[in-house]
């Protein structure tokens, strides 16, 4: 009972400290958003495609035209259309225009697109890429493939109508609808279903990634640097000299960091949610338990790193050489299964991989406890194993 | 040896600690009556703090050993916390907590009763004349100022042994006489005393014994008067001529081939390795 007290007077301090130091309190509430707002826009979603410049290039009054307009006015996310339309003479001068970055992708309709959609030839368009920014390219070429595709359908459907009312005329009541046209056209369609509402982007995918990246990291480098810190202005021996339990300071340290984490953990979800559209669609209750079990599985890492360092900066700089490859192992970025096959071996012995992975679950799945418990039980036992090791260590080193 | 001697607080038996190969305290033989004030003194690197460190419990020995009303200072750690106070060479106070704040946390890591803690923190800072700074924060005092907070601090369990090093260091001429007198004032009230000091005077004005330690051993231990007749060239002694007949005048930061920055605020370098 007393260890819970003396635990409790620790985190309380560390806390007290950290609200009142400004420059720490600024960089702790600034780092998440700028971390978010980094890998927010860095890989880019439907949602970053607004307001992009296209160099267009329409030699035809008609269909070209109004294959144009249908382009100019597309909207994919919110009030703000996809694209920008810039005019350009001919091919060369896109090519130009991509070259002095004014546009991000061109368009090309020739003279004669009206003139062979009605006499039943295909038409064609032309897109340009801009090879030096693959990831846009790849969405603009891909939202205008279906939107020229889609504006193809509309003109075949129209095509298809005429034929068939030419075929075997009919009452008026009776005329055949767009569905028929649309099924000789397109005989076989792909109808999607998610077990989730709406369609997820990448975004929900790495946004339980990021979340746990930045707040595990963050408890993790707090936790050593705390106790570097005190160490180093031997603050430290003046709790060690008090008779409390040594697992209370550690865990009482480990909790003011666990706090700090889970309001880290907030303002990435709010602004996931605010800037990206990203909704949750588990309990909430599951997601914080997640992140204080993440937590608690580093705890034990983070004390043996500050035991092995004297200093503040040695600590730092230790749990960076840890950090850095964690990063790209744990799947906040890329799938696990998409990795060769050792390097998902090393990722199933990270915690952050089962604590990513069943965020996942919860915030894009919406999976609820059955569905994560191994990852709950794995991330405690990692949690405990780790500290067993931890504790005696820093109990021998703190006295050596 | 003899132990649970009546009227030693504390015994000291050949108390040994190595840094790796390095000795800094070498079999450390003494012993500390009840009620008196100790001083123990020695140059630089002497291994003062360390000797201090190990009975405060906040390091283990490397060989010997040491009771403190009898309890064993390894053994029974958490025994020996519940008697001890210490200012160490760092202030223990918190910059960005108030004294009170300051008070209150350490008081409760010893379990101490509310009460307690609030009728100690209004004593021992009016005593101290911190009563108009209680509630500022630690980081905005003068080292003066922090200094009597820390000592507060340490008087929070009501000890029975104050472990004091070096509290009057880079303190002016007022603090240190309002220290001084403090440390007589709780030793008359029967809180026994270890004293470390630079300062010979004060020293020998505080001091019922003196040990002085050099190279990590004790090479001197008897009260002021009695140390003052090795020296035999003068006619008037001071504790100073002692010391310096005893420990030699050759400064210790030189000759050591290994020299680290220290991230104390008194001398540039420490020792870190020593020819022997
Ligand atoms: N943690 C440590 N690791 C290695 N060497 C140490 C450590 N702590 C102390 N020492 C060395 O042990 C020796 C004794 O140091 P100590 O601090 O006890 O000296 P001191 O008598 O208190 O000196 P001062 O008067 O400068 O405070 C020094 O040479 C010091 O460098
Ligand atoms: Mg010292």
């Amino acid at each position: 009972m007393n260890t819970f007290k003396d635990l409790w007077q620790i985190a309380k301090k560390d806390l007290l400290e950290f609200a009142r130091d400004k420059l720490r309190l600024v960089t702790f509430l600034i780092m998440p958003m700028f971390m978010m707002i980094m890998t927010g826009f860095i890989f880019p979603n439907q949602n970053t495609l607004k307001n992009i410049s296209l160099g267009v290039t329409n030699q035809d009054s008609q269909y070209g035209q109004k294959l144009v307009e249908t382009i100019s006015v597309l909207k994919l996310t919110g009030n703000n259309p996809a694209f920008q339309i810039k005019s350009y003479a001919n091919l060369d001068a896109i090519k130009d225009g991509i070259k002095k970055q004014e546009i991000s992708g061109g368009l090309v309709i020739l003279e004669d697109f009206t003139q062979k959609v009605n006499q039943n030839q295909q038409a064609e368009v032309t897109l340009v890429e801009d090879p030096s920014n693959p990831q846009i390219s790849a969405l603009v070429s891909q939202t205008l493939m279906q939107t020229v595709a889609a504006f193809g359908q509309q003109i075949g459907i129209q095509k298809i109508n005429l034929l068939l009312n030419s075929l075997s005329p009919v009452p008026e009541q009776s005329q055949p609808k767009d569905n028929s046209a649309l099924a000789i056209l397109a005989p076989v369609g792909t109808k999607l279903e998610s077990i989730i509402p709406g369609n997820p982007n990448y975004f929900e995918f790495i946004a339980p990634g990021i979340m746990a990246m930045i707040v595990m990291t963050a408890v993790l480098t707090g936790l050593a640097a705390s106790i570097a810190r005190e160490k180093e202005q031997g603050t430290l021996d003046g709790i060690l000299i008090s008779p409390i339990n040594r697992l209370a300071i550690i865990l009482g340290k480990a909790l003011a960091q666990a706090i700090r984490g889970l309001i880290q953990g907030a303002i990435v979800l709010l602004l996931a949610f605010l800037l990206f559209g990203v909704t949750i669609h588990g309990s909430l209750f599951l997601v914080a338990s997640l992140l204080l079990l993440g937590i608690f599985s580093f705890v034990g890492l983070g004390i043996l790193v500050s035991a092995v360092a004297t200093e503040q900066e040695t600590a730092t700089q230790l749990l960076f050489m840890f950090q850095f490859p964690m990063l790209f192992l744990s799947g906040v970025f890329f799938p696990i299964l998409m990795m060769p096959r050792f390097m998902q071996q090393i990722a199933h012995l990270i915690p952050l991989t089962y604590a990513i992975n069943a965020l996942r679950k919860v915030m894009v799945l919406g999976a609820g406890l059955p569905s994560v418990q191994t990852e709950l039980l794995i991330l405690f036992l990692f949690g405990a194993a780790t500290l067993a090791v931890a504790v005696p260590v820093f109990k021998r080193v703190i006295t050596k | 040896m003899t132990q649970n001697t009546i009227g030693n607080i504390l015994e000291v038996r050949n108390l040994t600690k190595k840094f790796g190969n390095f000795v800094a305290v070498d079999q450390v033989t003494f012993d500390i009556q009840k009620g008196e004030i100790f001083g123990f003194l020695g140059p630089n690197g002497a291994g003062k703090s360390t000797t201090i460190r190990m009975l405060t419990t906040l390091l283990r020995p490397t060989s010997g050993k040491a009771t403190l009303l009898n309890y064993d200072i390894v053994n029974q750690s958490d025994k020996v916390r519940k008697h001890i106070g210490l200012v160490a060479e760092k202030i223990i106070l918190y910059d960005r907590l108030t004294a009170r704040e300051n008070l209150e946390f350490f008081g409760n890591l010893f379990h101490l009763p509310q009460t307690d803690i609030k009728e100690r923190t209004r004593k021992w800072i009016a005593r101290l004349d911190m009563e108009n700074w209680v509630n500022a924060q630690v980081g905005t005092f003068s080292t003066g100022m922090k200094q009597r907070i820390n000592i507060a601090r340490a008087l929070l369990t009501e000890p029975d042994i104050l472990f004091l090093d070096e509290p009057t260091l880079g303190l002016d001429p007022q603090t240190t006489h309002l220290i001084r007198q403090f440390i007589r004032e709780l030793n008359e009230q029967g809180v026994t005393i270890l004293l470390t000091t630079h300062d010979m005077l004060e020293a020998e004005e505080l001091s019922n014994r003196i040990a002085i330690i050099d190279h990590g051993k004790i090479v001197a231990q008897d009260t002021a008067e009695n140390l003052k007749k090795i020296v035999s060239e003068k006619d008037h002694p001071t504790l100073e001529d002692v010391f310096l007949q005893i420990t030699g005048t050759q400064i210790r930061d030189t000759g050591n081939e290994r020299m680290t920055p220290t991230h104390g605020h008194r001398f540039g370098f420490r020792k870190t390795s020593r020819v022997r």
